[in-house]
């Protein structure tokens, strides 16, 4: 029987904008309107989308760095939506994240035995032994020298610094890796060697993984379950090889045809994407994304679709026309 | 006639620790209305080439060689002649739209000040050339755009102005470095589309930088793939991703993600890093990271082989590496 890590029910989050004048109602940033999903343990969770359709937000929601409005989080069966910071830190072993930018999250002043062994203070005392040895025993499984510890952050290369951030998220054993874009500040052969890295060590610790990626072919590379978000809910999800063979929303669809083929051979035909996301700020009825969709017709700005299964095996899409995608892709 | 020649072109940086051999014997030639592309992962001179190109080195840079556009050496030109090429005959798109557009200005302030400075335009006439330019790079409602500072404005949009800067005086020559990197896939592909479009209208040749095979697979006719700071191979797009010679370039090639890989198999990875500009080895700088590598290859400066019209490839083991397509090289 497989343990749920992570569950995420109807989350919201709005960020409320500066009022414009006295008298005017107050404005909001609609990041997060209702997004439910679930991660079972030792599976790899991908959430893709542009920028600005609540990815990050997410990540941080789950993370409990911020409060959440309303909806639950549920990390390894334990609620932490709504507890103090003094009540999730022993809590916080359990979940751990890695952030983008592998030379803005290490702190230049520390070494990295010191940024490395900074979370295992949510595990209470230990001895100093115990802490050297939990901190060489993570630094050589992520491919570091159990020396470096004593190096500082300026004298490692931009892939061995995301190793370090990885090795500080390992540390306490967490059951759950929040990533958000972990190798999109990489260049290409560093972030195959990371890639197959995280690959690597779900294999050896069973960590769960929430991989937040805009790259499609790398989520595709590392997880078994993929969420495409747009403005602040998901669009369509289900498993990796149905969603990517039979895209059942058009967003998904135009996101993996935008991108770029590196082969011989000449321009492919594609339906283009118009415009950006907009319309955070704005509660609408319909579906959101019907400015942009080829196929938008009366109905979709009349009725807002649902999430539905659209496909055996857990494959979810919001959209009117979802059965008309899957038979395009199919036939 | 050949619009741009490259000859041994040479960048040295004055460092801390050294000069710093940015860029090395590097050969290009360009034609009017052609586009080359430029690969490679960081620190391997891309960037040096371009800022050469246009001669914005920075301050601790030397150079040897020379660069002939129009058959006039522009390294041997003072910066007052510089400025009058600089934005009329050649102009450069850089990556990152925020901190190149000025933030205390109007965008149809930038947007009008190489016409008033190259074409001599009275205020007016600079106006409605403006507004025309950003209609042209898909702004909606220039009218009330050219008013906007560059923080009102998405990063889409921003590199839209930048490319209305760059097109302002119609130049021969567009240097992209890495246009779309900071952008979202379905911006990207709406950017490059552009870039495509203008370039084919207006009969400019394009010098497009970027580490994304795809990207430059797509939009370019001729590629030359650049590690530590030297061209390793070159030839045209077609011959080049048809028949990936160098083991740099089958290398980078397997590394990365591509789509409908799925999650068999695991990604290949270059051992190692970059090589240091300040120490490089005295032969081929790619040997401490080359699984063909030999004594030969560290002392000896790689010969230069035609493979076939126009592709070049700079290795010792030409054959081996040929022989090595067919199988993983990368183990």
């Amino acid at each position: 029987m497989t343990k749920t890590v992570l569950e995420v029910t109807d989350l919201v989050r709005h960020y409320p904008l500066p009022k414009e004048s006295l008298t005017a109602p107050p404005r909001y940033v609609y990041a997060l309107n209702g997004v439910s999903f679930s991660i079972e343990e030792g599976k790899s969770f991908g959430i893709v989308g542009e920028s600005g359709c609540g990815k990050s937000t997410l990540a941080r929601n789950v993370m409990a760095l911020e409060s959440t409005d309303s909806g639950s989080v549920k990390i390894m069966g334990k609620e932490v939506v709504g507890l103090s910071f003094n009540e999730l830190r022993p809590h916080r072993q359990h979940f751990q994240m890695v952030f983008q930018d592998p030379y803005g999250s290490l702190d230049p002043h520390h070494t990295v035995g010191r940024i490395v062994a900074e979370p295992l203070a949510a595990l209470g005392r230990l001895s100093r032994q115990e802490k050297d040895e939990r901190v060489a025993e993570v630094l050589t499984s992520v491919g570091l020298k159990a020396t470096d510890v004593s190096k500082y952050p300026h004298e490692f290369s931009g892939g061995q610094r995301q190793r370090i951030a990885i090795a500080r998220a390992l540390i306490t054993r967490p059951s759950l890796i929040v990533a958000d874009e972990p190798v999109s500040a990489l260049d290409v052969s560093v972030q195959a060697q990371v890639l197959n890295l995280l690959r690597d060590l779900q294999d050896d610790f069973g960590v769960t993984y929430m991989f937040i990626s805009h790259d499609l072919a790398v989520v595709e590379y590392l997880c078994d379950e993929v969420a495409v978000m747009y403005l602040g809910s998901i669009v369509e999800k289900g498993k990796t090889e149905d969603l990517f063979a039979r895209p059942a929303h058009p967003y998904t669809r135009i996101l993996l045809d935008a991108v770029p083929q590196p082969a011989a051979g000449k321009k492919r035909d594609r339906i283009r994407l118009s415009g950006s996301v907009t319309g955070q700020t704005e509660r609408r009825v319909g579906c959101a994304f019907r400015d942009r969709c080829p196929m938008a017709t009366d109905k979709c700005a009349e009725e807002t679709p649902a999430l539905r299964q659209v496909e055996d095996g857990g494959h979810f899409a919001a959209c009117h026309y979802s059965e008309e995608m899957i038979q395009r892709a199919t036939a | 006639m050949t619009l741009l020649t490259v000859n041994n072109l040479n960048v040295n940086l004055q460092t801390a620790s050294g000069p710093a051999r940015a860029v090395r014997d590097l050969n290009l030639t360009l034609e009017k209305g052609q586009t080359l592309g430029i690969v490679g992962e960081s620190g391997c001179g891309k960037s040096m080439t371009a800022l050469a190109l246009m001669g914005l080195l920075p301050e601790n840079a030397t150079t040897e060689g020379s660069i002939l556009l129009n058959g006039e050496n522009l390294l041997e030109k003072s910066e007052r002649e510089l400025c009058t090429i600089r934005g009329n005959r050649m102009a450069m798109i850089f990556q990152e739209p925020m901190t190149s557009l000025n933030p205390v200005h109007t965008v149809g302030r930038q947007v009008m000040e190489p016409l008033r400075l190259h074409k001599r335009l009275s205020k007016a006439e600079a106006f409605e050339q403006a507004i025309r330019l950003l209609d042209r790079v898909g702004i909606p409602n220039p009218e009330e755009r050219i008013y906007n500072y560059p923080h009102q404005l998405s990063g889409g949009q921003r590199q839209r102005v930048m490319i209305a800067l760059a097109l302002s005086c119609s130049p021969d020559i567009l240097i992209a470095d890495e246009p779309t990197t900071a952008l979202d896939v379905t911006i990207q592909d709406q950017i490059l589309e552009l870039i495509q479009t203008l370039v084919a209208e207006e009969g400019m040749s394009l010098v497009l930088i970027s580490h994304d095979l795809g990207v430059i697979a797509e939009n370019t006719e001729k590629v030359v793939v650049m590690y530590g700071g030297t061209v390793v191979e070159s030839g045209s797009t077609e011959q080049i991703f048809s028949q990936l010679t160098h083991p740099y370039t089958q290398g980078l090639f397997a590394a990365m993600p591509k789509l409908g890989l799925g999650r068999k198999g695991r990604l290949t990875t270059i051992p190692g890093t970059v090589p240091d500009l300040v120490n490089l080895p005295k032969g081929c700088t790619f040997t401490d990271r080359c699984p063909l590598a030999t004594d030969i290859c560290r002392n000896t400066p790689p010969p230069r082989s035609e493979l076939g019209p126009h592709h070049q490839v700079l290795c010792h083991h030409l054959e081996q590496a040929i022989e090595a397509r067919s199988r993983e090289l990368y183990t």
